[in-house]
């Protein structure tokens, strides 16, 4: 544990949860699906700084070198629980998460796997809080997703695992089932490297696509899980994309973003909020955009200021990264 | 996944821009020339296989998406379009979707190194133009807008066998009706810090720089092609397991040889480096190219160059099958085979 960065630390941790959870054995052949942006950043970080300061010391250096790699994260991750098999570590960005899980389902529905464990993870660091300064992406205030007077984003860190299998060998094992993943959408914004189309096309694109794949239009969906940034750009492209998206439905489908509450998580946002939805539609209430003050005005839908209770079945979530990257998961409660 | 078939490939590589340089590397035996690497501090600068200057310059760096990205973007989208060729406009005018499946071990380190060094210096001036080319998936997103393509773009991070797990998905996704094709590419650019880092561990041997990438879709009816016959399982090792029967099991499960096969390595000349591969290949009967022992240590770009080599050889008449097996530094051993239809 020494050795590792701290994202590999926090990967660790939520994997733990997830498979102390699930009740899974350590075995063979069991996939490994990752999303993540910056992987070991930090360690990557203290090899240029050390490589400047101490040009000829090489003291520690091949052990950063090692473990700031994700496929020694994953490596570490598989050891930790016992089982190999391949992995897939993917880095679109601030979607890899959702792009990771969608992934992993994917495996699953085309019969490639029967379990996928699959996740995203990210460490803060120095070159990622630098470069969304850089760009002036952070709010200098609080951040307010979806508010009028919205004026940047907040960093995170975090991760989030999940076990998937099929519904065969859940109920071989007697499984407690906490959800299902039944839609998945990955598609290019090809607008601008860091900026997305203002009428938020590719996201659109997204949520039809997994809609599509999942057999069910904006009617069914209970409840929004945004991307929601707070940046001026996102959330204005965003909403213009739910807009069209739910058509009449907006006006009374619950919409929120998580980041209000926990930050910007980065390669690990896609996943830690399909973990929010799933304990949404368990727990039957939906999450608030906890610092929202006067909503823009470009939101035709309802945007949630507090937790309210909900019985939905279906919750969609969305993801989108520099580079175009856009990504939508749909969730259903199990029942 | 006899169904698939190679409809192009490109490479960048210090033999020259385009495959064509690299096959002729391969077929003579012709090694890159070294070009020293200056890294702080060093009394003796390391070696490194660069990428020659193109000349003309490619006429893709025009694109205002293009014209300030750092060389891995460059090398991507050059390996891309030649992969391409005359499918680009079918792609630009949409009446093709077109799947992208970007692999990379280092990524964008030259920016990421700058933009770091700027943010140790004053970080209130760090620029945000550098910030946003050291994500890993700026050069796929680069490629897909200059192709105007809104299809799913992937980019993964891995080992050097990660190469050929993106040629196995993009079969999958060509199979799922998921895209009509694919382009899959494998590319790295040098940098001091990475050449210093890889000294770490292999004392004296120059690492290079580049791009390959095959373009894949469904067979279609009539005219003889090139098919991506089998991808084997990734088959993990790690520092518990054995390297060598990870590459021994690739071996395994690929099957027997087959006739006129070329075999087409990942040995690079280093004997500490290449023994795990070069015993579980042993007893090969065909003939067989090493494409990183002329070219250097190239990460995903080698990985891709050995499946470029295998691809253009087979297309120029050269074998009847080509087999490419890579073992990676430090998470799986995979293999392919690709023969004529």
């Amino acid at each position: 544990m020494a050795r590792m960065d701290r994202a590999s630390k926090l990967l660790l941790h939520a994997a733990t949860e997830a498979w102390t959870q699930s009740g899974w054995q350590a075995c063979e052949n069991l996939p490994l699906v990752l999303g993540t942006t910056g992987g070991g950043m930090n360690l990557g970080e203290a090899v240029y700084r050390q490589a400047i300061a101490a040009p000829l010391s090489r003291r520690s250096q091949a052990s950063r070198v090692i473990h700031y790699q994700p496929p020694r994260q994953a490596i570490d991750l598989m050891e930790a629980f016992g089982f190999s098999g391949p992995v897939t570590i993917i880095a679109n960005a601030c979607a890899s998460g959702a792009n990771a899980i969608g992934h992993a389902w994917e495996l699953i529905r085309f019969g490639r796997a029967e379990r996928v464990l699959a996740g995203g993870y990210e460490g803060l660091s120095q070159l990622i809080f630098s470069g969304f300064d850089s760009l002036q992406a952070l709010s200098p205030t609080v951040c307010r997703p979806f508010d009028a007077q919205r004026d940047g984003l907040a960093l995170g860190e975090g991760a989030a695992v999940l076990t998937l299998e099929t519904l065969e060998s859940a109920a071989r094992r007697n499984a407690v089932i906490l959800g299902e993943i039944v839609g998945y959408g990955a598609v290019t914004d090809s607008h601008h490297l860091t900026q997305p189309h203002p009428q938020g096309d590719a996201a659109l694109a997204a949520m039809n696509a997994a809609c599509a794949s999942a057999g069910l239009t904006a009617q069914s969906i209970g409840y929004v899980n945004a991307h929601g940034t707070g940046t001026p750009l996102n959330d204005s492209a965003e909403a213009a994309a739910l807009n069209r998206w739910a058509g009449a439905r907006a006006t009374t489908l619950p919409v929120s973003s998580t980041k209000s509450s926990v930050g910007h998580l980065l390669g690990a946002a896609g996943a830690v909020e399909v973990v929010i939805c799933l304990m949404s539609l368990c727990g039957r209430w939906l999450p608030p955009t906890s610092t929202l003050q006067t909503k823009e005005a470009a939101c035709t839908f309802p945007v949630l200021r507090k937790a309210v209770d909900a019985k939905i079945e279906y919750a969609l979530t969305n993801s989108f990264g520099f580079g175009g990257a856009n990504a939508s998961v749909i969730v259903r409660r199990w029942s | 996944m006899s169904g698939i078939v190679v409809k192009g490939f490109g490479a960048v590589s210090p033999a020259g821009w385009g495959a064509e340089a690299l096959l002729n590397a391969c077929r003579r035996g012709e090694s890159a020339p070294f070009k020293e690497v200056a890294c702080p501090g060093y009394k003796n600068p390391l070696k490194a296989r660069f990428v020659p200057v193109a000349s003309p310059k490619s006429a893709f760096t025009a694109h205002p998406r293009l014209r300030r990205t750092s060389p891995i973007a460059q090398f991507a989208v050059g390996a891309a379009l030649e992969a391409l060729g005359p499918d680009t406009p079918l792609i630009q005018n949409g009446a093709r979707r077109l799947g992208i499946v970007y692999c990379s071990t280092s990524g964008c380190v030259n920016f990421s190194r700058r933009f770091y060094d700027e943010t140790l210096k004053d970080a209130s001036t760090a620029s945000p133009v550098i910030f946003p080319e050291t994500v890993f998936n700026a050069p796929s997103s680069h490629l897909g807008a200059l192709l105007g393509s809104q299809g799913i773009n992937y980019t993964i991070v891995g080992d050097q066998g990660t190469f050929l797990q993106g040629l196995a998905l993009a079969a999958d996704w060509l199979e799922a009706d998921r895209v009509e094709s694919c382009l899959v590419i494998g590319a790295e650019e040098l940098d001091w810090l990475i050449a210093e880092a890889f000294d770490l561990f292999h004392r004296n041997k120059p690492i290079s720089e580049g791009a390959g990438a095959l373009h894949l879709a469904k067979r279609a009816p009539g005219g003889p092609a090139v098919n991506l016959q089998a991808v084997t399982q990734p088959q993990f090792f790690s520092t518990r397991a054995d390297r060598r029967a990870a590459a021994e099991r690739a071996r395994k499960e690929l099957g027997p040889q087959a006739e006129g096969d070329l075999l087409c390595d990942g040995i690079q000349g280093v004997p500490r480096l290449d023994r795990d591969e070069q015993q579980a290949w042993s007893g090969w009967g065909g003939e067989r190219w090493s494409p990183k022992a002329l070219l250097g240590e190239g990460f995903m770009a080698g990985a891709a160059w050995q499946c470029v080599a295998a691809v253009a050889a087979l297309s120029s008449g050269l074998c009847d099958n080509a087999t490419v097996s890579v073992l990676g530094f430090n998470q799986q051993a995979i293999a392919a085979r690709f023969g004529k239809s």
